[in-house]
């Protein structure tokens, strides 16, 4: 009688089977592992017993395994702005981090250069070379983490939304020392809603008289009326925007006398109407908690800013 | 027991599967409730989210958000360099669910409070496209056109309190909040007064910048504008939290 549940190969009793039976002859060998993966298998298990003793593992009570793993790194310490070496801490990913830093910080080139910027004026660093390559690299990462989302990539801005920082345009000034001033602590645009207090048609003169600052609109009855409310106590538009339209840096006011456009996108518009109706309708609302530059003192370090002042300034031809 | 017991007993068979794939779980996640450190230790300063960015939340969650955006910084040099300090899980100690994720088709949000201005996130909440050009981020502009729902802000933050966040019912709770937060903030805390203070936080700070109408945008933004600001980082000696893993 041949028992079928065998191959041709294996004798009877060779292989033991693991003693159930289905269905009347159904049977299942129990075959060896192959060594290859038992040993594989052996290797992991003496595996996970180094790696308890190596790195963090196990709760015990309130505290857990540390592990024999360690690492050094260094600290400033605010109080005295001494450097701290903390030695065989446990090692754990947050110390870890530390002392990657740190060695990132004491890079030699890096440290040389930071130390160097750190110490020139922004037109010290203008004037090297060496120093405006180092700021181009960095200054790039910097502008793209935290500036592009609102200004674009390359500093273009978007018209109404964003000032556009590769023109030589500046609402609040663009000498390296007011961007370093605008970055660290931010701005905040405002101008009154003249909607209430002017009539619809005085608003109308007003957008023709402005439109003439930068020759968009030719003198005409309606610009002397215009003039004079912007001139005058009525409209007083002169008090931030200035006798002669060009806008103060201190107040962040625009220059009206030339073709840039910040807010309303008058560039954009074909007929003259169509430009007044956009001044007019911007005019009616103001600016009032629309226009916000964040602060960003608690999110870059005073270095940090200043070099993105210098790119920043770079980046608009560097002309004031 | 027999091996033939067990597997001939379909209920004990369950029972006993349940116990053994149970046991990673336990061993993994039980012990972070006694050891004091996991929570860091940073004074009191991250407090539970206000009625109004409460309900911010729950519209992050609704739209899915997490689906593309984590709100956890680790703590690798890359991410200290462009998203800032790495989260601390006392950050997310009031969250539940917390938001953490690890899908990242858009960039990490743990940080982008106050990072952008309230009209920067309503335009590109609106219209991402029009101030990133390279976005993939879907358009939500729904939010600028719908009133928020703010009618059941007191069931909301009393299901989190029964969870153990402080939002504080009673007047033994608002003291203690006094004492842990401070007054202003206790006031923001307290259910008895949620709907007043949803609807002053809203006018005080206008997010939408549309003053006439209270939207889900409003919500939204209060509640991005306050994420990972409440810890101050310069408090802190640099290294002070390795001291907690």
């Amino acid at each position: 009688m041949s028992d079928n549940t065998l191959n041709a190969k294996q004798k009877p009793g060779a292989v033991q089977t693991t003693g159930h039976s289905w269905d009347g002859d159904l049977q299942e060998y129990t075959n060896p592992l192959p060594r290859w993966w038992l040993w594989c298998f052996y290797g992991t298990v003496v595996f996970s017993i180094l790696y308890w003793f190596v790195y963090p593992s196990w709760p015990m009570g309130k505290g857990w395994l540390k592990g024999y793993g360690t690492v050094d790194y260094t600290i400033t310490d605010k109080a005295t702005g001494k450097q701290l070496e903390k030695k065989d801490q446990p090692w754990n990913t947050r110390a870890l981090l530390q002392e990657e830093l740190g060695q990132a910080a004491n890079d030699p080139k890096r440290k040389e250069m930071l130390a160097k910027v750190q110490a020139a004026t922004p037109e010290q660093i203008v004037q090297n070379p060496q120093m405006m390559e180092f700021v181009r690299s960095v200054g790039k990462g910097l502008f793209g983490d935290n500036c592009a989302a609102c200004h674009g990539q390359g500093g273009q801005g978007v018209v109404g939304l964003y000032p556009n920082l590769t023109d030589n345009d500046w609402l609040w000034g663009g000498s390296t020392a007011r961007i370093q001033e605008t970055l660290t602590l931010g701005r905040k645009g405002f101008m009154p809603a003249f909607g209430t207090v002017l009539k619809p048609d005085q608003l109308d003169d007003v957008a023709e008289y402005v439109l003439t600052l930068s020759n968009e609109a030719k003198p005409s009855e309606a610009v002397e009326r215009g003039k004079a409310l912007f001139q005058g106590q009525a409209g007083g538009c002169y008090a931030c925007h200035g006798a002669d339209g060009k806008g103060l840096a201190a107040l962040g006011s625009a220059n009206l006398t030339d073709k840039i456009w910040t807010i309303v996108d008058v560039s954009a518009q074909k007929t003259l109407q169509d430009k007044k109706t956009q001044i007019t309708n911007f005019v009616a609302v103001g600016v009032n908690n629309t226009r916000v530059m964040p602060a960003w003192q608690n999110r870059l370090t005073p270095t940090d800013i200043k070099l993105l002042a210098v790119y920043v300034h770079q980046l608009s031809g560097a002309k004031q | 027991m027999r091996h033939e017991q067990i597997e001939t007993n379909s209920g004990l068979m369950l029972l006993l599967i349940l116990v053994v794939i149970s046991i990673g779980g336990l061993v993994e996640i039980v012990p972070l409730f006694y050891i004091n450190e996991t929570v860091e230790d940073v004074k009191g300063a991250v407090r539970p989210y206000t009625p109004l960015e409460l309900r911010g939340r729950d519209i992050y969650i609704r739209e899915g958000c997490y689906l593309c955006h984590s709100q956890q910084i680790r703590p690798f040099r890359d991410e200290w360099l462009r998203y800032g300090h790495y989260s601390l899980a006392a950050e997310s100690q009031y969250d539940h669910p917390f938001q953490w994720g690890s899908k990242r088709t858009g960039p990490d949000l743990a940080r982008v409070g106050n990072k952008y201005s309230n009209q920067w996130q309503v335009q590109h909440l609106n219209a991402p496209r029009s101030v990133v050009p390279q976005s993939i981020m879907p358009n939500y502009p729904w939010l600028l056109q719908t009133d928020l729902d703010y009618s059941d802000i007191v069931g909301r933050m009393r299901a989190l309190r029964w969870t153990g966040v402080p939002y504080s019912v009673t007047q033994a709770e608002y003291d203690a909040n006094v004492k842990i937060f401070g007054k202003a903030t206790a006031d923001l805390l307290d259910i008895n007064q949620a709907q007043d203070t949803l609807l002053k936080q809203a006018r005080d700070r206008e997010f939408d910048s549309n003053p006439v109408r209270l939207t889900e945008m409003d919500a939204l933004v209060a509640y991005l504008q306050v994420l990972g600001t409440m810890v101050d980082f310069t408090q802190y000696d640099e290294g002070y939290f390795t001291k907690f893993r």
